[in-house]
């Protein structure tokens, strides 16, 4: 019955090939630097379920940013958990990312004819850090205030358009309830739909060209 | 590996990852249902005994409007919801008053006393109830709710017994 079931769908959905392509796919000899990738996925994919469940309770608003985190820390079951998870991940996919990156650079995974995948893995560490630094802004504490205070002025001192690139972070001259609130958007809207689009391209592309070897000595 | 009792290298990788998976899966998805349906699952403000007003300013026969608000801690804020309704009092004892709630028991409009046409009307499916909130016209599956906890307290006022939630 299941198997019948099965068929019809691999039939019409192309299952078998799928998982052939995606998950049974030929890898160079074992090597655990090469599963760097799969983590920061991984990470990702835990930071928008944390994240998503976050949104239940977090109110992304001068008035009420800072106590509805404290409620999600103190009065909702298991918020610190939640929580705890979306904040300790956080720094472990920049690191993790990082290294991946490293380790590409390092091996020389980036030369033909891999040089896309290498710029878009470029394009998903630079959305990395933006999701980092929009998201430290979030709790609103004091910490979060001014570490954004000082990022937005160090942007701010790029020559001629210094002036206005800080206007455009912060909505305005100052940090206000209009900087929480583009954070917010950029954090949970904009940053993610460009993470996921490069990771569609960035994948797809690994999958087409499959993993480099790693360089022996004669290389 | 037909044939053969031992597990393969391939499915015993597989297995793992799918029971360790699983266990990951299950540890954090429990707590993040409970996350979910914390505030559903917390009481509710407290019990309390309330004035509605004094037994002296109530006309016999002629319903009496009343409103209280009460106010609730719900996460980072605090909501106050507003209650009421009408005690009709019958006769000179004070046992003998009948305070309905004017929530319509529809879909939960408030009802005003309508004094031409002697009803309690709902403003937004025309329902009517009589004095005695029984229902006269309109979708209401049942008569308009009841205070039946009150006393009268030393200082001549009608309090009800409001019950949270």
């Amino acid at each position: 019955m299941w198997k019948k079931v099965y068929e019809w769908l691999d039939e019409r959905l192309g299952l078998n090939d799928m998982y052939t392509n995606l998950l049974d796919r030929p890898e160079p000899t074992g090597n655990w630097w090469n599963t760097l990738g799969s983590a920061s996925m991984f990470l990702f994919v835990m930071q928008g379920l944390t994240g998503i469940f976050l949104t239940v309770y977090y109110t992304p608003s001068p008035d009420h940013a800072y106590d509805s985190v404290q409620y999600i820390m103190e009065g909702v079951a298991f918020g610190w958990l939640i929580r705890g998870i979306h904040h300790w991940g956080a720094t472990l996919m920049v690191i993790v990312v990082f290294i991946h990156l490293l380790r590409v650079f390092v091996t020389a995974s980036f030369k033909f004819p891999r040089e896309l995948t290498w710029l878009i893995g470029i394009g998903l560490f630079l959305a990395t850090l933006g999701m980092g630094f929009t998201g430290y802004l979030l709790p609103w504490n004091q910490k979060a205030y001014w570490a954004t205070t000082v990022g937005t002025q160090i942007a701010g001192s790029v020559p001629f358009i210094g002036e206005f690139i800080l206007k455009v972070l912060r909505g305005g001259p100052e940090l206000s309830a209009l900087t929480l609130q583009r954070f917010f958007s950029a954090h949970i809207w904009m940053l993610p739909a460009v993470l996921a689009g490069l990771m569609g391209i960035h994948l797809y592309l690994i999958i087409k060209h499959g993993e480099s070897h790693f360089p022996t000595k004669e290389d | 590996m037909s044939g053969s009792n031992e597990i393969s290298r391939r499915d015993f990788i597989k297995v793992t990852t799918g029971i360790v998976g699983g266990l990951i899966g299950v540890a954090i998805g429990l707590p993040s249902i409970s996350y979910l349906i914390d505030p559903a699952l917390r009481e509710g403000g407290k019990d309390a005994w309330l004035s509605i007003g004094k037994f002296e300013d109530m006309q016999i026969g002629t319903p009496y409007p009343f409103s209280f608000t009460r106010v609730q801690v719900n996460g980072w804020e605090r909501t106050s919801s507003s209650f009421g309704g009408y005690a009709i009092r019958k006769s000179d004892d004070a046992k003998d008053i009948l305070i309905l709630n004017s929530r319509c028991t529809h879909l939960a409009c408030t009802v005003n006393w309508h004094a031409e046409s002697d009803a309690f009307l709902c403003p937004c499916h025309d329902a009517r109830f009589s004095k005695d909130g029984k229902v006269l016209d309109g979708p209401p599956p049942r008569p308009l709710d009841v205070y039946d906890e009150f006393r009268l307290s030393e200082d001549g006022h009608i309090e009800i017994f409001f019950k949270a939630g």
